[in-house]
């Protein structure tokens, strides 16, 4: 018995109900990228059928750091699902931070002090440039180009520091509370912040001198995996796999929250939609998030970061509401019902990444092995946040 | 004293010391090699690398050889046992063959043959029938289709390869590697990098093509095919391809400093010090162009190829024939 394989050598339950597009047997080869795999960046795991190099069809197979994110609201208290928050989307934890404190506050009709919209939108900014650091990284790792994520890791690592100070914590952040923050901005934040700003400048002119307009990073990314609006539209990508397509469509800007509508700053877009155009389009994000903390910074109000007629036990009236926010790969919502307990009766979680991964699917198509993972890397998946 | 000399005169006992000493090298420069490239590495990355083992992490290598020795070797199943073991070891033999004819100083060589050129370039192309089993042993997926990359990508890359070294071959007229360095020692304009600097571009970029090497590392592309022909080898098996590579890098490098770079000569110093330097300085440049270029796609590599290089390299050769024509 001991020499029979205790498993199907016909694959798991995905890889055998894959219907290959491939006539004959033997035509096409069916290879699984992931779950563990170099370039899925996680638990991701794409089936190909590939002829030769070539993507015949690619179906990603999702659920490998499924956590019940969802569930696990309907059994906490309100604050007790806070630091779930954190936990979604690991690179850009305060934008989720963000978008559920704002539903709760939005339900319970809680006053947000001027100064703690303030703090949130440096810190959510610094965050986003944390966020687009790390992407820039894996993303030319992805395309071989192994050095340029150390020069990112510089940056991101200074960026952690600041953001260690009032958040106290690097990665996972639970920083936002109901009606403010937890810490107020202490001045050695203030002043590493601005030194930073005035080192970033420098750092993005040098990024585009190292690696934007390297013949072969062009090479891998122009017109690899152009999406048309009509196809990003129908799978409802959003962020910067939507505005590289063209479609200027910005969270802070159009469905302005908190205190953006008082800040002056571009959204970037793309033309064609390809992977060079979401690479701009990430790159100009960070100028831009830069311009905003600069000016957050320089017209910072004084006041309380907490609103103090927060009530102890957080319970909001029956009733349902949807709170959405601009995450650093795109619009982060947050669907409450509460039935006037203190648990939430349901929260929908609507992460970007999910809908713009199956815009892989589509645009994997036919282009080379080499292109699918270009195109991948472009789409700034985080797997956390996709299975939720 | 005189009869151990005589020993040596002995052309067989000559080539067996001359082996040993070539696979002696070989061994210390993987050690050295690995060292370089990581220091290299963490220079061009704003760290200091390898740093906790010995004094500046100069003992690294020695802990990760003696890690990759003592690792258990598995066989995948279904993997053709033979073919799996043939593989690393067919990758790493030719190597000392490849080093043999190559002067690495006026009388430091270890077979002089008149067509040396032709011995080193036929035992390398061996490398790609290695890389070829490995990928077919293995019974993997990913190392199948590294190895279909590795053998696409070797016979386009040998066809520049070759034309620019017979424009040395034309310029020079022969193919030993002693004359072909006696011809280049009348001063440093007499170098043929100066003199055929286009077949020195299209030799160089070829050999990083022929090695493996980033920006043209696809059999072992980490970030498609996990690492290509390579996948499922494990301690010695897979350090002996790592071994071989090191090794090849030595081999393109040294050929390259004799066919173009003037081999051994140079002012002050002695021949093997000016050879050992020419060939370090081609290795750093190899190194540096890793770990700063990206990787170019499948098809970029053999349009560049197909497209550039070869028409290029025929034009040149040409070129040449017909200047060495009409001096003659």
């Amino acid at each position: 018995m001991l020499d029979k394989p205790s498993f199907s050598l016909n694959g798991d339950y995905y890889s055998s109900r894959f219907s290959q597009l491939g006539k004959g047997e033997g035509d096409t080869l069916v290879l699984n990228l992931g779950p563990q795999h170099p370039s899925t960046h996680g638990v991701l795991r794409v089936i190909v059928e590939l002829d030769g190099e070539y993507v015949l069809r690619a179906e990603p197979v999702l659920g490998y750091i499924h956590r019940m994110h969802e569930k696990m609201a309907e059994v906490k208290t309100y604050i007790q699902y806070l630091p779930n928050m954190g936990r979604v989307d690991y690179l850009h934890a305060l934008a989720w931070n963000w978008a559920y404190v704002g539903a709760v506050e939005k339900l319970m009709g809680l006053e947000v002090p001027a100064r703690a919209e303030y703090i949130r939108v440096i810190t959510c900014e610094l965050n986003r440039i944390c966020s687009h650091l790390l992407w820039w990284g894996a993303y030319v790792l992805d395309l071989g180009g192994f050095t340029p994520i150390l020069y990112a890791f510089d940056d991101r690592e200074i960026l952690m520091d600041i953001l260690q100070i009032p958040t106290g914590s690097r990665l996972t952040y639970c920083y936002y509370r109901f009606g403010g923050v937890s810490a107020d901005l202490t001045e050695t934040f203030l002043t590493q912040t601005r030194n930073f700003i005035e080192r970033f400048k420098t750092r993005i002119p040098m990024y585009h001198d190292l690696v934007t307009g390297n013949m072969i990073l062009r090479g891998r990314c122009e017109d690899i995996g152009a999406l048309p609006v009509e196809m990003a539209r129908r799978y409802g990508a959003t962020g910067p796999v939507l505005r590289g397509s063209g479609v200027a469509y910005d969270v802070r800007r159009f469905e302005p929250y908190s205190v953006y509508d008082k800040f002056d700053f571009d959204i970037p877009v793309g033309k064609n939609g390809d992977a060079m155009d979401r690479y701009d389009v990430r790159m100009a994000e960070m100028e831009q998030s830069v311009r905003i903390i600069e000016q957050a910074l320089n017209s910072m109000p004084d006041g309380p970061f907490v609103n103090p007629d927060v009530p102890d036990r957080i319970l909001p009236p029956a009733g349902e509401t949807y709170f959405a926010v601009e995450g650093a790969r795109g619009k982060i919502g947050v669907y409450l019902v509460s039935d006037g307990t203190a648990k939430p009766y349901r929260l929908k979680l609507r992460a970007p990444g999910y809908s713009n991964l199956h815009v892989f699917a589509e645009l994997a198509q036919g282009t080379i092995l080499a292109d699918a993972v270009s195109i991948l890397g472009s789409l700034d998946l985080v797997i956390p946040e996709i299975d939720r | 004293m005189t009869q151990l000399l005589q020993l040596f005169a002995n052309p067989l006992v000559y080539l067996l010391v001359a082996l040993i000493a070539i696979l002696t090298f070989i061994a210390l420069n993987g050690l050295i090699l690995v060292y370089v490239e990581r220091k290299v590495a963490g220079f061009i990355q704003r760290r200091p690398g390898p740093f906790e083992v010995g004094p500046h992490g100069l003992l690294q290598p020695l802990a990760d050889a003696l890690k990759l020795v003592g690792k258990q070797l598995v066989v995948p199943r279904d993997a053709d046992r033979i073919l799996f073991w043939a593989a690393p070891l067919l990758s790493f033999a030719p190597v000392a063959v490849c080093l043999l004819p190559i002067p690495f100083g006026p009388h430091l060589v270890g077979l002089n043959v008149n067509l040396g050129v032709l011995l080193v370039l036929a035992f390398s192309g061996l490398n790609v029938l290695a890389l070829c089993l490995a990928g077919w042993g293995s019974n993997n997926k990913y190392a199948l289709l590294g190895a279909a990359r590795a053998v696409a990508q070797s016979v386009a890359y040998e066809i520049p390869l070759l034309l620019s070294v017979l424009c040395v071959a034309f310029t020079s007229g022969s193919l030993n590697f002693a004359e072909i360095t006696a011809s280049q020692t009348h001063g440093l304009l007499s170098w043929n990098v100066f003199t055929q600097p286009v077949a020195f571009l299209i030799f160089f970029v070829s050999a990083l093509a022929e090695t493996n090497r980033a920006p043209f590392d696809l059999p072992e592309a980490e970030s498609e095919l996990t690492a290509g022909f390579h996948t499922e080898y494990s301690g010695m098996g897979f350090g002996l391809f790592f071994l071989a590579e090191y090794s090849y890098m030595i081999v393109v490098c040294a050929v390259a400093s004799v066919l173009f770079l003037g081999g051994w000569s140079g002012p002050f110093l002695s021949g093997h010090w000016w050879m050992l330097g020419k060939i370090y300085a081609l290795i750093l440049a190899m190194m540096w162009f890793r770990w700063t270029y990206p990787r170019v796609r499948f098809d970029q590599l053999l349009n560049l190829c197909w497209k550039w290089l070869i028409p290029l390299s025929l034009i040149n050769l040409m070129a040449t024939a017909l200047i060495i024509n009409l001096v003659r």
